[in-house]
């Protein structure tokens, strides 16, 4: 291993990819090169689902680490109560109205996991359906939030996250920052239980603050077919420089994971049993993040 | 067996699978007569195969199921390729009445057994938001989301005719084949006439997750339904993996020219010009693939595909005149260059 202070070697024994060439000049060069050749030739896999694990790693991780290291500083806890192999169900919080924490997520759990995990999320129809972001999702190893889908992912032994929240999560005004929204109707429970999977309840603070939604335009939300039509301070008023997210200072914390194995499989069917480890894993998450909130402080803090 | 083999009476048999199911029947040692029907005459080689020509939209297929004495029938008449002349209005009664005319003579039948219906994953229809890779259950015929137009809703007709035939005849054992888009060195369907376009259009901003099936694997899993009685139901006929369209594009070094959304049916229209039949489910195939699960299949014949659906695209590229695209050869070029002078 080259020495590299920064702790961004993923171990990644399933692919064959340059994770960190050697310091030698042609290698350098090649690899990348090596990439677009291959990528030109079309000789890559995807899975069923559509997931690119080469395309993931070379250019859509990379873009993401960016922001993951040098725009939203993100401090990571509890990385070890994430399973280094086996099935488990990922559950997070959503916010900051356009989908960074599902990337971060991703890059934290690649690069800083020592098992280099790969999360598949599973995310809304609507994202499917757009041109462009219906075909990076799926290269990216994202899904259809459908309880089919998780089931056959948790089967192969993935590791899956969800957002429970949905779109009233992600979409929430900045009034309400930090209050969690429902959790569905507990699907991803169902599920859970079906496959036995462990429940993992991660909590993210600092996605809420990227970009302050104090406001939507209903109207055209509804023109556009979007769930939401976000109004911020600089969003539409800069127009795309209004995209930009403001720098936060993100922490992100998994707990400790919720156990199904020790359930029947048909508490899958109880709406009772579903409804209370719901409410557990969203207690838990909740409580984490009162107190992170306190412990970060000043979100622009350096 | 012995003596009592298979008599075994195959429709469609004028198509590339049709023709191949029968050769491949007439060479099976638990077979003992094979008798090929089609309304036109066959293009293919039908070996020793007694051949038989009816018109499906006379009583004529029925009659001739009844006077063979047939124990198995195969119907392949469904098939993408639309027929060589009456374009889509004759397709449609070439599936439909053929079908119902199978259906008929099955049912009359004191001898046959066994039916295996070729079918096709189209009448999954493309939903976007769907579960990936779909299970057999996904989509019945009669399930609101069922398919409008084109080859699509003439598979899923069909299959409700063959569902109500099972449900008039409990005693027969039918099998319905969902079949992913057959591929391979000899096959020519619309897909590969897509392929085969010297500017492919694509729609923009979409890449849809396509999955083949290999010619080979399609005309084994044919001939194992044939001969097994045990496997009941509709199956997913698929080869495991997929590609994206435009990985497939790159395999077969074809240019691609992404049309907008909104330009869709204009280029249904050029490509109608050009001598392929793309309905509108088919189009809209180009932007949301459908993967399709196909381990009942796997399961209930202990049998697996040859080839994957990258070796089976692979196999159908190596037998064309298709090369590398043309970029992929200059940036080898130049990266060769490129790295000599680094590692100097």
């Amino acid at each position: 291993m080259a020495p590299d202070p920064a702790p961004r070697a993923p171990a990644c024994p399933d692919t064959d990819g340059p994770a960190l060439p050697p310091a030698g000049g042609a290698d350098r060069v090649a690899d990348p090169l090596d990439f677009f050749r291959r990528r030109l030739e079309g000789e890559r896999r995807v899975d069923e689902f559509g997931f690119d694990p080469e395309l993931t790693d070379h250019a859509l991780l990379p873009l993401m680490r960016l922001f993951y290291e040098h725009w939203f500083r993100i401090e990571l806890r509890g990385l070890d109560n994430v399973p280094g192999s086996g099935r488990a169900l990922l559950v997070a919080n959503h916010s900051g109205v356009l989908p960074f924490d599902a990337l971060m997520l991703q890059v934290a759990l690649r690069d800083h996991h020592p098992a280099g995990r790969r999360l598949r999320m599973l995310v809304a129809d609507l994202v499917l359906d757009l041109p462009l972001l219906s075909g990076l999702a799926r290269r990216a190893g994202h899904t259809l939030a459908s309880p089919d889908d998780a089931e056959r992912l948790l089967r192969r032994e993935e590791l899956v996250g969800v957002f429970p929240e949905g779109f009233k999560g992600i979409g929430k005004p900045f009034a309400e920052r930090y209050r969690l929204q429902r959790f569905g109707r507990g699907g991803y429970v169902a599920t859970a239980l079906r496959t036995r999977a462990p429940i993992v309840p991660c909590s993210i603070v600092g996605a809420e603050e990227i970009y302050p939604k104090v406001g939507e335009l209903p109207a055209l939300a509804r023109l556009l077919g979007l769930p939401y039509f976000p109004v911020t301070p600089a969003f539409p008023l800069l127009g795309p420089l209004g995209l930009v997210p403001l720098p936060t200072r993100w922490i992100i914390e998994f707990g400790t994971p919720v156990g199904t194995a020790h359930l029947a499989a048909e508490a899958a069917d109880d709406p009772a049993a579903i409804g209370a480890i719901s409410d557990e894993v969203r207690g838990e998450i909740q409580r984490t993040l009162d107190r992170l909130v306190v412990e970060r402080g000043d979100p622009f803090r350096d | 067996m012995g003596s009592t083999g298979r008599v075994v009476l195959v429709t469609g048999v004028s198509r590339q699978l049709g023709a191949r199911v029968l050769t491949a029947l007439e060479a099976d040692p638990g077979v003992e007569r094979v008798i090929g029907v089609d309304s036109v005459a066959p293009r293919f080689a039908l070996g020793g195969a007694a051949f038989v020509r009816a018109d499906p939209r006379d009583a004529g297929v029925a009659a001739v199921i009844e006077e063979s004495g047939a124990d198995t029938v195969l119907h392949m008449g469904l098939a993408a390729s639309p027929p060589r002349a009456g374009g889509r209005r004759a397709a449609r009664e070439n599936h439909v009445l053929g079908a119902m005319q199978v259906l008929a003579g099955c049912q009359r039948s004191g001898t046959v057994r066994r039916l295996v219906v070729r079918s096709t994953a189209a009448i999954y229809g493309v939903p976007s938001g769907d579960p990936e890779p779909c299970t057999e259950e996904a989509s019945a015929p009669d399930a609101p989301r069922f398919p409008r137009a084109g080859f699509a809703r003439d598979a899923a007709e069909v299959e409700r005719h063959v569902g109500g035939l099972m449900r008039r005849r409990p005693d027969l054992s039918v099998a319905v084949l969902r079949f992913a888009n057959v591929i391979g060195p000899s096959v020519q369907t619309p897909l590969t006439s897509y392929f085969g376009l010297k500017i492919v259009p694509t729609v923009m901003g979409y890449d849809p997750t396509m999955q083949f099936i290999h010619e080979d694997d399609g005309v084994e899993v044919v001939r194992r339904m044939a001969m097994s009685g045990a496997a009941r139901g509709v199956f997913n006929v698929a080869a495991p993996g997929a590609m994206p369209l435009s990985q497939c594009l790159r395999r077969a070094g074809r240019p691609e020219m992404p049309v907008p959304a909104r330009g869709l049916s204009l280029v249904g229209g050029l490509t109608r010009r050009t001598g392929m039949h793309y309905s509108p489910d088919q189009l809209r195939s180009l932007c949301y693939g459908r993967v399709l699960d196909a381990s009942k299949l796997r399961r209930e014949l202990d049998w697996a595909p040859a080839y994957t659906s990258q070796e089976a695209f692979d196999a159908f590229v190596a037998e064309s005149t298709y090369t590398t695209a043309a970029s992929a050869r200059i940036f080898g070029r130049v990266t060769h260059r490129v790295r000599a002078a680094v590692g100097r």
